[in-house]
């Protein structure tokens, strides 16, 4: 993981000069929003996308539903030694050799059965589920406290900034998976336990809040350096003169400037989040049995090579499929609100 | 100058403590219970336990249990107890594994990245643009143990071009040994070609702006003698420091995933599977170092940068 901090951490929301040097013709006063939404608009690429993703939201919620009304099999259950009738013909998921059957095409078993007599397409749904629910609570944890680490750190600079700035260094010292599983492998230990808050360890909720530290430098730092800029701005010598208090100004006149990065760093995070999720699932540090996530889903497949690659490869495209997506969007997004922005993320 | 590195330095040297004390809390304490216990594993005797609390100090205070776990890992005296082996010969043995994929993906990446976001700016808009901004797009969404386990499949079993894994040393046959790393290389660099040509390009495009470049097409050279000479020159300073950082990393163990899938036995698979025994002082050894290696080579860059750059050495 790495983001272009030396000369890019400093953007600009000035998208009224962005636009003009478009040479656009444009109504006067328009107000950025409205006019990120129009450029959005036209990028077709990434609103398709931004449906696909859609699309696979919608599929993973309705997990329970396919599983009950159609599938007629739980995550977990197993089938090993009674038949199924697939279009009126017995067959057995698993043959006697234990290797799973692959697609069936139809309603039992469509894309197969998991070396364990499960129903690949009701995990994959399932699986889907869980890392969407770890990916979003992550996003929301990273974007949360990085908002409040930058813009403290930020705005009143010195020791807090000194202090925040070290507190991110750290984190950042590590590689994203390896942190990652080490702090992934001692909470499901203890689980997480801070007097009123507390965690089992083998819930969803502690991969979710290890993935969701793991990324916050990565927003952190780009929202200092877009603060340390804008408190120098004329508007908030104007705030400040009027005697506006400090929490005043950061939220009433800095937060409106930054929101079109959140807004930039929100789809950028759900994506590395959601790969950091599948790996640490992988490695069997993120989501635990019996539990589906398309991680552990690709971890047990890889065991079944070569003879039912159906295994890899069903979990793997949805995941593939899902992060390039957000990807897409997000990038689109970043064209939209910040054309010439240097906001970027990566491994 | 000579202010800058002292103070980039010491704050080096801050990070790293702060960083070895995390990685202690994190690993020994935050689990709570009887760390002795826990490291020696399930068939650990009495006896053993006892050892290993003297060892560490975890019947002492917390600075001292700090001070032993730190002196054992630098010493060489830290041992896997489940394993029964030495943690810093393992790392040492895993190290050929790690750099043969750390030179070879990080030279690989780094070539095609400039390729390709060279040519992605060149053509910015155009059909080839959009065509390798959706690759790099889909390379950065390619998590690197499905896409091993996909090519392991097609290219191993199925058409059987490549080995089935695992790692030859360099020293036994080069050319086997070669053949046994171009899967892993591909695997790694697909992420971060993905990742650098778009970084490349866009700051490619706003190099381009500059008036220097326009200097250099007035004075008549051509678009080829100002793109290397005068664009590209300057647009790759933030690729290279990049790639400083990702390739200590990589050499870390940062490439857990591909050395799994892989079977390398390098130092990133050994973390993989201590993770899977629980084997927690390999871990902590691994994390420790790896975050020393990224924390160490970060300071060079920086002061790197601020010997080409001399507006860094004054903020």
């Amino acid at each position: 993981m790495a983001t272009t901090s030396a000369p890019g951490t400093e953007f600009s929301a000035d998208l009224g000069a962005a636009v003009a040097a478009e040479g656009e013709d444009l109504p006067p006063g328009i107000g950025p929003w409205k006019l990120a939404w129009r450029r959005l608009r036209r990028n077709k690429t990434a609103l398709f996308f931004g449906g696909v993703f859609l699309v696979i939201v919608a599929l993973s919620v309705l997990a329970p539903v396919y599983s009950h009304d159609i599938a007629h099999i739980g995550y977990a259950d197993q089938n090993i030694d009674k038949p199924i009738l697939i279009a009126g013909k017995k067959t057995y998921v698993l043959d006697p050799t234990g290797i799973p059957i692959g697609p069936t095409w139809h309603s039992q078993y469509l894309l197969g059965a998991d070396s364990d007599g499960r129903d690949v397409a009701v995990r994959l749904l399932y699986g889907g589920r869980n890392s969407l629910e770890v990916g979003i609570i992550a996003t929301t944890i990273t974007m949360v406290l990085a908002l409040i680490l930058g813009v403290w750190a930020g705005f009143f600079r010195g020791a807090a900034d000194a202090t925040i700035g070290v507190i991110l260094d750290s984190i950042w010292a590590y590689p994203a998976v390896l942190l990652g599983i080490a702090l992934g492998a001692t909470l499901a230990i203890s689980g997480i336990n801070l007097g009123i808050f507390k965690i089992e360890g083998t819930s969803l909720y502690v991969p979710a809040v290890v993935v969701g530290i793991v990324y916050i430098p990565y927003v952190a730092k780009p929202i200092r350096g877009q603060v340390l800029t804008l408190r120098e701005r004329e508007f908030v010598d104007a705030a400040r003169q009027q005697g506006l208090s400090n929490f005043r100004i950061m939220f009433s006149e800095i937060l409106p400037n930054v929101a079109s990065t959140i807004v930039v760093f929100v789809p950028l995070i759900l994506a590395n989040a959601i790969l950091l999720e599948a790996a640490l699932s992988f490695l069997g540090a993120g989501i635990k049995p019996p539990n589906a996530s398309w991680g552990t889903m690709i971890s047990d497949g890889v065991n079944t090579i070569p003879a039912a690659f159906h295994n890899v490869l069903v979990p793997g495209i949805m995941l593939v499929l899902t992060v390039m997506s957000i990807n897409i969007f997000g990038d689109g997004l970043r064209d939209a609100l910040d054309p010439r922005s240097k906001v970027r993320i990566a491994h | 100058m000579a202010r800058f590195a002292v103070r980039r330095l010491l704050s080096m040297v801050m990070v790293m403590i702060i960083v070895s004390v995390l990685t202690f809390v994190v690993l020994i304490k935050i689990p709570g219970g009887d760390p002795g216990q826990r490291l020696a594993g399930r068939s650990a005797t009495q006896a053993e336990i006892q050892q290993i609390e003297t060892k560490y100090g975890f019947n002492k205070p917390i600075y001292i249990q700090y001070v032993n776990t730190m002196k054992n890992i630098f010493t060489g005296q830290a041992y896997s107890y489940t394993q029964g082996f030495n943690v810093l010969d393992e790392i040492k043995a895993g190290l050929p594994a790690t750099l043969s994929l750390a030179i070879g993906a990080g030279t690989f990446w780094l070539l095609a990245s400039i390729a390709v976001g060279t040519l992605a700016a060149v053509r910015a808009g155009k059909y080839t643009d959009r065509l390798l901004t959706v690759l790099a797009m889909a390379g950065v969404s390619f998590p690197p143990f499905f896409l091993g386990a996909v090519l392991l499949y097609f290219l191993s079993y199925k058409a059987g071009i490549f080995p089935l894994g695992g790692y030859v040393k360099f020293t036994t046959s080069p050319t086997q040994w070669f053949w046994h790393m171009v899967l892993p290389w591909l695997t790694l660099s697909v992420l971060f070609i993905g990742f650098y040509s778009r970084v490349l390009r866009s700051t490619i495009l706003d190099t381009i702006t500059e008036d220097y470049v326009r200097t250099a097409h007035a004075k008549g050279l051509s678009n080829r003698q100002v793109m290397v000479r005068h664009v590209l020159r300057n647009s790759l300073i933030p690729i290279i420091s990049l790639w400083g950082l990702d390739i200590a990393q990589v050499i870390g163990g940062g490439a857990i995933l591909t050395e799994t899938v892989f079977n390398l036995h390098g130092v990133g698979q050994l973390a993989a599977e201590s993770i899977v025994r629980l084997d927690i002082i390999p871990l902590l050894a691994i994390v420790l170092l790896t975050a020393f290696v990224v924390v160490a080579l970060s300071a060079v860059v920086d002061i790197f940068y601020a010997y080409l750059d001399p507006r860094i050495r004054l903020s």
